[in-house]
């Protein structure tokens, strides 16, 4: 799984393409921790992004409440039809920012 | 039917999902019928590799059949006696900052999939997903 970053001042943008699994999350997760120092906003570019299991939720999760504890938001784009149910079936989707 | 019998490491994860895919490209599956399996086979899998034998080591038995267009994965394990099914689903309502991720595996499995079913039997956890291909 790759994770392109883009750091434009408070502003961070991740592309993920590939999987984001038991495997790989927990290199996602120490990406994004490497980045994330004095972030308000983040994209989470999903367009790439075949496929997303609870281990990735758990990343996704962590993110939303580090943006919550600093008053910034995460929005999460162009996501694909079995992502967005997996986000409706555990109600991410009500909880996340989605476009 | 074809049986994989793998220890229950996590590990052995992308062995399960191969063995999983190249059965369900033999049966010439939807793409998104694949993905929605891979991540059930995926959380059941994890589950098993983390909880079934605590601290020992134990294997993890998946079997695959087609019967009438229906992909039937069977999981089965000598661990602990544990119905995932029994547990209550988490609270899909709550706010990111109240949420919790346990229980989550298990949910998404029973959305996606057509049918699940659990039994123990002569000490073996025995767990079983339907999907239509």
């Amino acid at each position: 799984m790759n994770i392109e970053k883009i750091i434009n001042g408070t502003e961070l943008t991740l592309i993920f393409e590939g999987r984001l699994d038991t495997n790989t999350s927990k290199q996602a997760e120490e990406s994004i921790k490497d980045s994330i120092e004095g972030i308000q906003n983040i994209t989470m570019d999903f367009g790439k992004l075949v496929y997303v299991s609870s281990a990735g939720l758990r990343v996704i999760l962590s993110v939303q409440k580090k943006m919550n504890a600093v008053g910034g938001e995460l929005v999460i784009t162009n996501v694909n039809d079995v992502i967005m149910e997996v986000f409706e079936i555990t109600g991410f989707s009500d909880m996340l920012t989605i476009k | 039917m074809v049986k994989f019998i793998v220890p229950a490491e996590i590990e052995q994860l992308d062995k399960v999902l191969s063995f999983i895919d190249g059965m369900l490209d033999k049966s010439e599956c939807s793409v998104k019928s694949k993905l929605q399996i891979d991540v059930a086979v995926e959380e059941i899998f994890v589950n098993i590799a983390s909880y079934a034998y605590g601290n020992q080591k134990g294997n993890a038995e998946i079997e695959y059949q087609l019967n009438d267009n229906s992909a039937v994965i069977t999981f089965t394990d000598s661990g602990e006696k544990y119905n995932p099914l029994e547990r209550d689903e988490p609270d899909v309502t709550l706010s990111a900052d109240e949420r919790e991720i346990g229980g989550l595996g298990i949910l998404m499995v029973r959305k996606s999939m057509d049918d699940i079913k659990y039994s123990y039997e002569n000490g073996k956890n025995i767990l079983t997903i339907y999907k239509s291909i």
